[in-house]
């Protein structure tokens, strides 16, 4: 019962994991926006949310063993794993060799920030659902 | 917890760009400085940033870091001053190296900087927040 309730939350619980590593990712960009040399880094979250979902079953390996059906059961947690960062092309190259752009910096924080905040918005409408459906 | 790094980076980035405030204050103070201790004119002062990874198992998330502060190597600006008892026989003056109009234009950019980065922390307590409110 309660692992059904665990699997309900997985796609989101790794969406939050994932969105929370691209703000990381992105206040690293905005940080070094005046760094020598610093090339601006990110990740496409389509492609790292699919292999973060595949390996829900490739990455079984890594989980505990359970020998026991009361054992907790153990998924590698979603966060940094999987993901294949790269490097933003300049738009307007800088004699520093600096590849941040503060616009697209910024642009991109604030999606990001706007997803996270729905990928909550609709967990809590998850959680709303099956508090109501334990109570009646 | 991921999303808490973002402070770490965010406020590697504050303490540099407060570093940099403080040299342009430090070189705009001493502009007509035409002697110091070492009884050379004062010359201009900047600081060199670096990226720093902020964990070992991250090492794409970068913080940024003021490693040197290093001294402009252009040579003084000579003023002609004979009243001056610095003065040399033909009546200049070695005065510092330091643009003005410079250092006002690197204060609004160190400024701005350090704005961004206190927007990318709000942002980023504004998502903990809410994502500790989840499901109530």
């Amino acid at each position: 019962m309660l692992d059904a309730i665990a699997k309900d939350f997985n796609f989101s619980q790794r969406a939050l994991g994932l969105r929370a590593y691209r703000t990381e990712v992105l206040a690293s960009n905005m940080a070094n926006a005046e760094t020598p040399y610093y090339k601006s880094v990110d990740f496409d979250f389509s492609s790292a949310m699919k292999s973060a979902m595949a390996g829900d079953d490739a990455g079984k390996n890594l989980a505990l063993n359970a020998t026991d059906p009361r054992h907790f059961s153990t998924s590698p947690d979603g966060g940094a794993a999987g993901v294949s960062m790269q490097y933003r092309g300049a738009v307007q190259p800088s004699v520093d060799g600096n590849t941040v752009d503060m616009d697209l910096e910024r642009g991109a924080f604030l999606d990001n920030a706007l997803q996270y905040q729905s990928t909550l918005t609709f967990m809590n409408d998850r959680i709303a659902t099956l508090k109501s459906a334990i109570k009646d | 917890m991921s999303l808490s790094s973002v402070f770490t980076i965010s406020g590697s980035a504050l303490t540099a760009q407060s570093m940099r405030l403080n040299l342009v204050a430090s070189n705009i103070a001493n502009a007509e400085s035409s002697t110091s201790s070492t009884g050379q004119p004062y010359r201009g002062r900047h600081v060199v940033f670096t990226a720093i990874p902020v964990s070992a198992d991250q090492p794409q998330v970068d913080g940024v870091r003021v490693t040197s502060v290093v001294e402009d190597q252009s040579p003084p600006i000579l003023k002609y001053d004979p009243s001056n008892p610095l003065a040399d026989a033909q009546g200049y003056v070695n005065m510092p190296n330091v643009n003005p109009i410079e250092e006002m234009a690197d204060m609004i950019s160190a400024s701005r900087s350090y704005q961004t980065n206190v927007e990318v922390m709000n942002t980023a307590k504004t998502l903990l927040q809410k994502t500790l409110q989840m499901g109530q």
